[in-house]
């Protein structure tokens, strides 16, 4: 140790330092084994090779893409495709059972609840909600009051054709604007409105004539809403006798309805999503809880 | 390693790159700890080769191996116990346990783990004992290496010790897989070549890493790769027994000649002799002379070394013995050892492994076969109906855990003649109905709960629903909320307030 550096030599354990000092603490020279150290190069050549295998490094309006061709989109469409496949056999019951049987099945019912639950995510929930629980003037559809009927089959066909779209088949017929059209005279319709308000059992504000209301509801409204404000979902006429007011059920708001009219769209899905989603959506939809 | 083996900084203070490994060639040895050490080789090996082969019957729909991760049914078997994946916590527990028993272990004897029960020592000690058969003990090893002669022989003897180690590999990987699927199915798939792609890769992989690992490896593992000598120095204390030098009484040391003619003339001689028979069988290469070290792991090899030496010399055995530096300084300055296995340490370790083992016995001696599960619907919290009464949704999850279908009654307790549905079920009682659950199995459902305005107490009342066994009575319950819009009820409280 003669020639030796004794100033680079820790004196309590006799191991030579690395000369690197911070704040009086020096640090030991513990040298790596040498087969970590070959880790340590293969690693640096497999990342080379990782760079010219694979998609790597980002240019200004796209990337290097790797001589293999690999791309994490093929994995996704693979994996679609394993799903879909996977998905198959239940579809195929699906498209081929009734609505009525697939809800009855234990199995069915839970395989299309699941599925109407993700495609309601995806294609429904923007109006109604995540929950269906509705927003403004789009319809909760976890209640028992449906526009155009809570049965299946009717919330099938509104699902597949929508409502007041080009389609032939979707549903039609808007609430006429009373009032802005000359229908019913201006003055008239604070007496309907009155006069609609008692029909869900309530009283209407100040002392208005109601057998005036009743007669214009007679000659105007009943051939839609029936003659005691029922409703009728074959023409989307809501019934007005509940507590479930999509526009607004006090009286100014009945006012603004009767005077401007309501006319709520929705597109239809046939075509757009598969048979079985669309099925899947229906008892979806009729099992949150309204369905007739 | 030894201070004195640490490569020194060249003169010109250039940094050696790497650290160049020293070859260990331990040497046979039989004694005490040899024999434990077979011991429990032969059991664990044992365990972990032949476990999955044992049958236990659990009835017609449940697997009858003894012990089983079933993955793609997610059920984990083992003897009597039946763990679904939510009850991991048994699992948990089992792992806290085992590093309570590690620590226990450690604050006992050290390195007990290391030393004994550690797969890296056990499979590195069966790898030895292949290469010793093969290729001769410790000298002729070195004499081998040293020569570096391929002859026909030395060829042959390579193949077959990589060949009996690749066999020894390859039937730890192929013992893996066979815990998680039905083990002599396996076997047989596994030989036709018919068992899934990814059983031959996993056979691989650890056909791989054990050949690698207790072929190549073996210490480095310990001295490089391995976290528990870290933290085991940092949980050990003064107490702790290590396998030690009693350097009080080996030295000096001086070969045994110069020792006997020294206390002939009462002149200081210690008892080591400076054989290096400790030096040579120890499996990572340590001077235990040197003091305890972080490349020890404590497997008593040295011991039995040393007490074969002190027994032909006919002096004491015990030069090298569990103990404690403390002890040492004692009888250097001529005090009684003080040995405390029973102190707060340890005291408090068994305690801790007692409370969690009489936990976990009592929750698995309670487990019953019924589970339920509720989440309340969020979007819309509460849905109010044509008539004005609000309605709320769960999604409910029933459990059978059952190994048969069982009816189950399910119930909503808690609030005034609400109306109770259960989306495709046919309702069978006021406020609750019978439901089938499938073996072992559990069911979604969609619960729908109605109150009609005028029965609406609070905007949150609680709720809890029951489910019954049928066939045996056993039920569990859950409980939650019945929401209700503000108005709904301060409507109420005013009314109230007004009297
Ligand atoms: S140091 Fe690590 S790998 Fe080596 S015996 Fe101990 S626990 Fe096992
Ligand atoms: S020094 Fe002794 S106890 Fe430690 S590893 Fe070597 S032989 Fe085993």
């Amino acid at each position: 140790m003669a020639a030796h550096d004794t100033s680079k030599v820790d004196a309590v354990t006799g191991i030579s330092t690395t000369g690197h000092e911070w704040d009086g603490i020096r640090e030991l020279n513990t040298p790596l084994p040498r087969w970590w150290l070959w880790l340590f190069y293969i690693c640096i050549v497999w990342g080379i090779g990782y760079v010219i295998a694979y998609p790597a490094w980002p240019l200004v309006s796209s990337y290097t893409r790797g001589v293999l061709g690999y791309a994490s989109r093929d994995q996704i469409e693979t994996d679609m495709a394993a799903l879909k496949a996977q998905r198959g056999e239940m579809v195929a019951r699906m498209e081929s059972a009734s609505l009525e049987e697939i809800r009855n099945d234990p199995k069915m019912l839970e395989v299309a609840r699941a599925l109407g639950k993700a495609a309601f995510g995806t294609n429904c929930a923007p109006c109604h909600g995540q929950g269906a629980q509705g927003v403004s003037v789009y319809p909760n559809l976890n209640d028992d009051q449906w526009m155009w009927g809570g049965s299946l089959e009717q919330i099938y066909q509104t699902i597949q054709y929508g409502i007041r779209n080009e389609h032939p088949d979707s549903r039609q017929g808007p609430m006429p604007a009373f009032g802005k059209d000359g229908i019913i005279p201006k003055a008239d319709i604070p007496i309907v409105a009155a006069y609609v308000v008692t029909l869900s059992g309530r009283k209407p504000e100040g002392a208005v004539d109601l057998a005036k209301g009743q007669k214009l509801f007679a000659e105007n409204c009943a051939s839609c809403h029936g003659d005691n404000g029922k409703g009728n979902p074959d023409v989307g006429a809501p019934s007005l006798t509940s507590n479930i007011w999509l526009y607004g059920g006090d009286e100014k708001a009945i006012i603004e309805t009767i005077a401007n009219g309501r006319g709520g769209v929705m597109p239809g899905w046939a075509g757009r999503l598969e048979p079985a989603t669309v099925k899947a959506l229906t008892v979806y939809v009729h099992t949150l809880g309204g369905g007739q | 390693m030894s201070l004195a083996e640490v490569p020194q900084t060249p003169d010109d203070g250039d940094i050696p790159l790497y650290e160049a490994r020293k070859e260990i060639y331990p040497q046979v040895v039989h004694g005490r700890f040899r024999t434990i050490k077979w011991i429990i080789l032969a059991i664990t090996l044992g365990i972990y080769y032949f476990l999955p082969f044992i049958r236990w019957y659990r009835g017609p729909n449940a697997p009858d191996q003894a012990v089983l991760i079933d993955l793609a049914n997610r059920r984990f078997y083992f003897f009597f116990i039946e763990i679904w994946p939510q009850e991991l916590y048994y699992v948990t527990g089992l792992l806290v346990i085992a590093a309570l028993v590690l620590f226990l272990m450690n604050a006992v004897a050290g390195r007990v783990w290391c030393g004994y029960l550690c797969p890296q020592t056990v499979w590195t000690d069966l790898f030895y004992a292949v290469e010793r058969v093969i290729e001769g003990d410790r000298r002729e090893r070195m004499q081998k290496a040293s020569r570096g002669m391929w002859d026909l022989e030395r060829i042959a003897e390579k193949i077959l010790k990589h060949t009996l180690w690749l066999m020894i590999a390859w039937w730890t990987g192929g013992a893996w897989v066979l815990y998680f699927a039905d083990a002599p199915t396996l076997v047989r798939e596994l030989v036709t070549f018919q068992a899934p792609v990814v059983d031959y890769v996993w056979i691989a992989i650890l056909t791989f890493t054990t050949y690698t690992l207790a072929g190549w490896m073996r210490e480095q593992v310990c001295l490089y790769m391995c976290p528990w000598p870290r933290i085991q120095a940092a949980l050990t204390d003064e107490y702790a027994l290590n396998v030690m030098y009693r350097y009080d009484r080996g030295e000096p040391r001086m070969s045994a000649k110069k020792a006997e003619a020294a206390r002939k003339v009462h002149e200081p001689a210690g008892d080591c002799v400076d054989c290096y028979q400790c030096v040579n069988v120890c499996p990572t290469g340590v001077d235990i002379r040197n003091g305890s070290q972080l490349g020890c792991i404590q497997c008593g090899l040295c011991i039995d070394a040393c007490d074969n030496v002190m027994a032909k010399l006919g002096r004491p055995t015990g030069l090298i013995a569990y103990d404690t530096d403390d002890n040492a300084e004692r009888r250097v300055r001529h005090e009684e050892p003080v040995y405390r296995i029973i102190r707060p340490r340890t005291i408090i370790y068994a305690a801790l492994i007692a409370l969690i083992g009489a936990l976990m016995l009592y929750a698995l001696t309670n487990r019953n076969n019924v589970g339920i599960s509720a989440l309340h619907d969020r979007n819309p919290l509460f849905v109010r109906l044509a008539d004005g009464a609000i309605r709320n949704a769960y999604t409910i999850r029933v459990t059978n855990k059952a190994l048969d279908a069982r009816p189950f009654r399910l119930e909503v307790l808690g609030l005034n003649a609400p109306k109770f549905e259960v989306i495709g079920v046919p309702q069978t009682g006021a406020n609750s109905t019978l439901i089938e659950a499938g073996p072992d199995q559990t069911r979604e459902l969609r619960v729908l709960v109605t109150l009609p305005k005028a029965l609406i107490a609070h905007e949150k009342m609680d709720v809890t629903f029951r489910l019954t066994d049928i066939v045996d009575g056993a039920s569990a319950t859950v409980r939650d909320h019945f929401f209700a819009p503000e108005g709904d009820y301060h409507h109420k409280q005013d009314e109230k307030n007004v009297h």
